[in-house]
């Protein structure tokens, strides 16, 4: 690919915004974004534009296929697997970013699911290359530190569990809310456990998942936190929408962290990682772990 | 009943586990206090990542040479002087042991812990033969038996779901007039089993590895109960999983090791013992030593996708990372063997029809996938066990499954997606509410759904039941729409 030709020189010469400018990203949104919350889509799109990004959105994605995967439909769900593939791949860009890591993981899924078809295990090892969760590419691609955010209040961080499991990323969200002006971080109490979402899991066995996510809920409360963060808005979907079923005049705001990360941003602000070279790999999925 | 230990519908047993408020706050407590120990005592070995590949490997590697290893084992038992019996399944099993109790005559079985002997209910088969008593020592499996044989919610502490005070309840029926102090309670069991100990012609102990080289078992316990059960009757029976062998001393180790530091968070129990029958010049040990290999349906799992559930050596953390099984305890899951590994276990060792609901009750976060020692891929042979029952089985008739499978249909058509944006809010806005500054900031910029009409599937129902849904936004805000328009727009701007 000559854009990564470009890189390489950009990168020996340490030229950072330069390297960005001729990066192709295209937008992996998830279903759950195009359906229910466009803010987060039109945050992770505004925060790889600001970075110097060129982004793309084919169409024809739909669904990285977890909600029937994840409930034993596999002969189902292969035509949704390759609708998806066949549609993130139909632009020729560097790198395939979504704002879910449970979706990414999932998509790097797709190796062992193709992993005795001549044709698709070979795209699918080009997306497993390519992809990456929106702070994963932010801090591990794009080498930055800080950006540029600022957000004057209390909040508590809940931890995805295919972002940190299945991804193996739990160090770059932390890093960049870290790096969020005035963001005052409150630790979570248990936060290895699981919310209770779960996919078609939540709407399938309410009762396991109410007293799962009731439980996570008194736990973010007691942080007495304002704001609750997660790089996964179905968790939040289902944290956030218990605390409300609820009733308990407990208040906290939601917000994904493409939120916050594009939350009243002042540009100058923006660092990046001194030494590159230990975070940056370009096109390289899972190296860095 | 084999290994199920309930007859109630699944979601009468979850109803009830949900009740019962104590047994969720002791198995939270235990989760929280296992979770200290166990990270902390992984941590002072260090390299615990290199550690688990070793411990993998091993496993993987007996599990493929089995018939191999397992004929090594078994003669070396017969060259110490041992027997061996290999038993096809736990009827087989238990008949063997029972005419071997009758032919010895035997008066008082004592018996150490095991989850295999539980597995193929050998207790209640031998307890048919007239005259004969018998005493689980283990402390945990004594207050089960005490009360009424109550069945086992952990595998490795069988006891979870009962606190001190209804253990001392147990107690007084045998005469104990003490407080709810555990050492003080287990000071009385420790008297009372005693004299049992001393008069006990048979015992029976599970196995944690058999050592191929040797034909030696190796046993890891915090009590010394199973040393006594080994040493001081004159007929020893070891009941194992036919899957339970190391190639020698060197591998059992390394997984004594890892077991211990996962199962308990020690770096060792208080006693780990290897033994064999009696030697020729010693006087402790058993005259007549049986070694029972038991199939009972582990050999189904060679060769397929769910093989490397072989390599399980029952350390039980699984269970104590596991958010369901916090929730819901042992009995929640209607199996000897509950959490992660039981809901991979237990559909293959007591079938699909028993136990169909199980691998719904995971919410796939992999914390077992985690913490697994010997790395087992937990959820995934839980999702696994989804698509059997789905795709091979079809086991769902209900208007759910059509549900899930026109889910299929609309993820993978982009003109049927394409609809589905298009009248999202169309469909829904008439369910929703419209937000008030009450609601969640965030989440419900256009209205929310929090009561959906009886006829409304189950599966949303399960859903709104629950939690408020937001109302999707119109059409022409969603975010494709956004994006098309963004991108015009700075294509004008460059122009
Ligand atoms: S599956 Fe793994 S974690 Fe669970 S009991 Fe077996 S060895 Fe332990």
């Amino acid at each position: 690919m000559i854009s990564n030709y470009i890189f390489s020189i950009f990168k020996e010469a340490k030229c950072i915004q330069l390297m960005h400018a001729c990066m192709k990203v295209c937008i992996f949104s998830t279903c759950i974004v195009d359906l229910l919350y466009p803010d987060v889509g039109k945050a992770t799109v505004e925060l790889l534009q600001r970075f110097g990004c060129e982004t793309f959105f084919p169409d024809k994605q739909i669904c990285c296929g977890q909600p029937t995967y994840n409930s034993g439909y596999d002969r189902e769900t292969i035509t949704t697997f390759k609708n998806q593939l066949d549609a993130l791949l139909s632009i020729d860009a560097d790198y395939i970013v979504g704002p879910s890591g449970s979706c990414v993981a999932m998509l790097h899924e797709y190796k062992n699911i193709f992993k005795d078809d001549p044709e698709y295990s070979k795209k699918a090892q080009i997306l497993y290359d390519k992809s990456f969760e929106l702070t994963q590419f932010i801090y591990r691609v794009l080498g930055i530190l800080d950006c540029g955010a600022e957000l004057d209040d209390t909040a508590t961080f809940h931890r995805s569990c295919h972002m940190t499991r299945l991804l193996g990323e739990r160090t770059a969200p932390i890093v960049l809310l870290e790096h969020v002006k005035g963001l005052e971080l409150i630790p979570l109490h248990n936060i290895q456990l699981c919310c209770g979402f779960g996919g078609t899991f939540s709407a399938k066995e309410p009762l396991l998942s109410e007293a799962m996510v009731d439980d996570k809920a008194n736990n973010v409360l007691k942080t007495k936190a304002h704001i609750l963060i997660a790089c996964e808005q179905t968790c939040l979907m289902n944290i956030g929408g218990r605390i409300n079923r609820r009733r308990d005049g407990s208040h906290i705001t939601i917000m994904h962290i493409a939120e916050v990360l594009n939350h009243n941003v002042d540009t100058s602000r923006i660092t990046y990682v001194k030494d590159t070279d230990h975070v940056m790999v370009p096109a390289n999925g899972n190296g860095v772990f | 009943m084999g290994i199920a230990t309930s007859d109630k519908p699944f979601t009468e047993r979850i109803k009830d586990a949900e009740a019962d408020k104590f047994m969720r706050a002791s198995v939270a407590k235990a989760q929280d206090a296992q979770f200290q120990k166990r990270t902390e005592a992984r941590r002072q070995l260090g390299h615990w990542e290199g550690w688990r590949d070793l411990s993998a490997e091993i496993r993987q590697h007996v599990i493929k040479h089995l018939p191999d290893y397992l004929e090594e084992f078994s003669d070396n038992v017969q060259k110490n002087g041992g027997h061996v019996f290999f038993a096809k399944d736990g009827n087989e099993a238990s008949a063997f042991i029972k005419q071997l109790a009758i032919k010895k005559n035997v008066h008082h079985v004592v018996k150490s812990k095991s989850m295999v002997t539980t597995e193929i209910g050998l207790d209640k088969e031998l307890l048919t033969i007239p005259g004969l008593s018998l005493m689980e020592t283990d402390l945990a499996e004594f207050i089960l038996q005490e009360d009424n044989w109550d069945e086992p919610t952990h595998i490795v502490f069988p006891t979870l779901h009962k606190n001190r005070n209804q253990i001392q309840k147990v107690f007084e029926k045998l005469g104990y007039d003490g407080d709810n102090d555990p050492e003080h309670m287990a000071r009385f069991v420790r008297h009372y089993l005693r004299n049992y100990f001393m008069q006990a012609d048979f015992g029976i102990t599970g196995c944690n590895f058999a050592i191929a080289d040797n034909g030696m078992i190796n046993l890891v316990t915090n009590e010394g109960n199973a040393d006594i059960s080994m040493a001081i009757p004159k007929t020893q029976v070891v009941v194992m999983g036919m899957e339970r062998i190391v190639p020698s001393l060197k591998e059992a180790e390394v997984l004594d090791n890892v077991l211990c530091r996962s199962a308990v968070g020690q770096k060792l129990t208080s006693y780990c013992t290897f033994s064999k029958g009696k030697e020729a010049d010693e006087a402790d040990g058993p005259d007549d030593f049986y070694v029972v290999i038991v199939d009972n349906g582990r050999s189904k799992m060679l060769n397929t996708d769910f093989e490397p559930m072989l390599q399980c050596i029952r350390c039980g953390s699984c269970l104590n990372v596991c958010p369901v099984y916090r929730q819901v305890g042992g009995k929640g899951y209607g199996s000897i063997y509950p959490g992660p590994m039981g809901e991979v276990l237990s559909p293959i060792l007591g079938g699909y029809q028993e136990f169909k609901e199980l691998p719904y009750a995971c919410s796939l976060c992999a914390a077992c996938t985690e913490t697994c020692p010997v790395k087992i891929p937990l959820h995934e042979l839980i999702r696994h066990h989804r698509y059997v029952e789905m795709d091979e089985l079809h086991l769902d008739h209900s208007p759910s499954n059509a549900l899930l499978k026109a889910v299929g249909k609309g993820t993978s058509s982009p003109t049927l997606f394409n609809d589905a944006m298009r009248f999202a809010h169309i469909a829904l806005e008439p369910f929703g509410k419209k937000t008030t500054p009450e609601d969640i900031k965030n989440l419900y910029p256009d209205g929310k759904i929090n009561h959906l009409p009886a006829i409304a599937p189950k599966l949303a129902h399960g859903w709104v039941d629950v939690r408020d849904l937001a109302v999707p936004p119109k059409y022409h805000q969603n975010f494709r729409h956004w994006y098309r328009h963004y991108e015009e727009e700075e294509e004008q701007e460059n122009d």
